[in-house]
């Protein structure tokens, strides 16, 4: 797009649209701090206090903790079936191998209510009891693909070279998977396994299909959007859930910077 | 010149103290590469066999039985009741075209917001401020989503900072109501536009756009005529995410309209209240979904992601 009017247009144009996503990320924080608690603009005055009173609740604290121990049990099973998937796809020829990729990304593409309604009439019918396991069951499946990915893109961009010299000098398959193959995949495991944090810790579509009665934090968020008085400590909780899953992406993003695998397919 | 079977040892591997089953068992796996790909294979596909597509199974079988009035049981045999109830009741009907609208408003206004900020990104940019720009996308992806549908909430919300905003101009700001879910779904799946976008941008060679200058194409002819076609399966790409999450969502709708989306309806129906119909629902979204990859792979959309 030629022209000096263009190159402005397109400038003030970006700006915009970062001000569209940016904005009501930045008042989630000044409302976590913001005196009076409600939604009004502009707030009174700015305090503290909604922060102490989230630290002691205990619910909220609970939700949190909740949420941590199957954010952890999701990754880990996503960690270790999403490098496998990884490496079956990534360095060996077979019949289905494109089902293989297919039937990972599958779960993620679907639409939540429908991988959670299937999740759920599953288990209503098999009579297998909904809860944390559940909730960890479900997560696992749609995280596997973030892990896959990133693994597989490091894989196509690292020679399999190195795996057939190290073959050649005397290795056998499992040296070569310890000394060479995984030295080169850990970064990028490590970044999918990040990427499957966040996205399980902040889950809420598929997880209030399986949770039974299990309170995760954004269910607590959830149940608490329209009661008066909870307004600021959602807040609050919101500016937790922002940095629990902004924090492990942007390490991701460091770590495969030269593959840019952090989007969520 | 080494002997195979006592390689030179990498640093930092201890010396093995019984070697012999190990090693046979690795010697072995060298033999026959397809015992090794079955072991890779078996645990993840046997998860997403069972878990997902197997649930996928239920679900379907779910869809086809009813409910009994007076138990409130599900019984268990296989009708197209459900099917004829989704298909001939106009309520339904209006809820599914109503969402595929919002689907097809959301995916519209996506990528041409996305267009103007990925082009910058690929084609403007020094390659510091790119990478900034890649991690300004992805931060507000990632950040919990109920977080940004309750700040629009309370933007949208009568004294808050929207109306604050534009009361000087003597403007309103839309509420809660269709086009604040418009505005609401657009922010929320806007990153997963600009995301493929900006990578198929970033794939077109310079060589092809100086050409057309070359051959005496202007900007717009340039941007029709070779940016645009080049950059299509990236724009399909992006509008499966904003298609299939727009679909899928019902809590954006549940809180900022009163109005019946999909996904609400299917929730309405979750659990005691009619599982089979919610089943049957559901398989609304999957439908329109499958066809959509489908369609989107004929258009080389995977390939763009």
């Amino acid at each position: 797009m030629g022209g000096r009017t263009g190159r402005v247009l397109l400038r003030i144009a970006t700006a915009a649209v970062l001000l569209f996503m940016y904005i009501p990320l930045a008042l989630v924080v000044i409302y976590a701090f913001s005196e009076n608690g409600t939604s009004a603009w502009p707030p009174s005055s700015l305090s503290t206090k909604w922060i102490e009173q989230a630290i002691a609740n205990t619910g909220l604290r609970d939700a949190f903790l909740t949420s941590i121990v199957i954010a952890l049990g999701a990754t880990v099973v996503a960690l270790v079936l999403g490098s496998l998937a990884a490496l079956a796809v990534g360095r060996h020829q077979f019949f289905g191998r494109e089902a293989v990729s297919f039937v990972v990304v599958f779960p993620i593409a679907l639409p939540g209510v429908v991988t959670g309604m299937a999740l759920s009439t599953t288990f209503a019918t098999t009579g297998l009891p909904l809860g944390i396991l559940a909730i960890v069951i479900g997560h696992a499946t749609f995280c596997i693909v973030l892990v896959y990915n990133n693994v597989i893109a490091r894989l196509r961009r690292t020679a399999y070279t190195q795996e057939e010299a190290s073959a050649d000098l005397g290795a056998d398959s499992w040296q070569t998977f310890r000394f060479i193959t995984l030295p080169n995949i850990r970064s990028a495991m490590l970044a999918g396994a990040l990427l499957a944090f966040a996205l399980s810790f902040d889950e809420v579509i598929v997880t209030i299909f399986v949770a039974g009665g299990v309170k995760t934090l954004p269910i607590w968020i959830f149940q608490s959007f329209r009661l008066a008085n909870q307004v600021a400590l959602v807040n609050v909780a919101g500016l937790v859930a922002i940095l629990l899953s902004v924090v492990p992406v942007y390490i991701a993003t460091r770590l495969t910077r030269d593959t840019g695998a952090a989007g969520r397919t | 010149m080494t002997d195979p079977a006592d390689p030179p040892r990498p640093q930092g591997q201890t010396a093995a103290v019984q070697p012999s089953t190990r090693r046979r068992l690795a010697a072995a796996l060298q033999r026959h590469p397809s015992v090794v790909l079955g072991l890779l294979l078996a645990a993840p596909v046997a998860w997403l066999v069972i878990a997902y597509l197997g649930s996928l199974v239920v679900l379907f079988l779910n869809a086809g039985w009813s409910r009994d009035p007076f138990t409130g049981l599900v019984k268990r045999d296989f009708t197209f009741n459900n099917f004829v109830e989704l298909a001939t009741n106009p309520v339904y009907r209006t809820i599914a075209l109503r969402t595929l609208g919002m689907a097809v408003a959301v995916t519209v206004t996506c990528a041409l917001l996305a267009f103007p900020l990925a082009y910058y990104m690929a084609r403007v940019a020094s390659p510091r401020v790119r990478g900034l720009l890649v991690i300004a996308v992805l931060m507000p992806l990632w950040s919990s989503y109920l977080i940004k549908v309750f700040s629009w909430l309370q933007i949208l919300s009568g004294d808050g900072v929207l109306n604050w905003a534009l009361s000087p101009l003597g403007l309103q700001g839309p509420g809660h109501g269709e086009v604040g879910l418009w505005l609401v779904l657009t922010y929320l799946w806007l990153p997963y536009m600009i995301l493929p976008v900006y990578a198929g941008l970033e794939r077109i060679p310079n060589s092809l756009i100086e050409a057309s200058a070359d051959l005496g194409g202007g900007g717009w002819m340039t941007f029709r005529r070779v940016i645009l076609p080049l950059v299509f399966p990236a724009l399909v790409a992006g509008s499966i995410f904003t298609f299939s999450l727009t679909l899928g969502d019902y809590i954006a709708p549940q809180y900022i309209t009163t109005t019946q989306f999909i996904g609400n309806v299917i929730l309405s129906n979750f659990g005691v209240p009619n599982l089979p119909l919610a089943a049957t629902l559901s398989l609304v979204p999957l439908v329109i979904v499958t066809s959509y990859l489908l369609i989107a792979r004929r258009l080389g959309a995977f390939e763009a992601l």
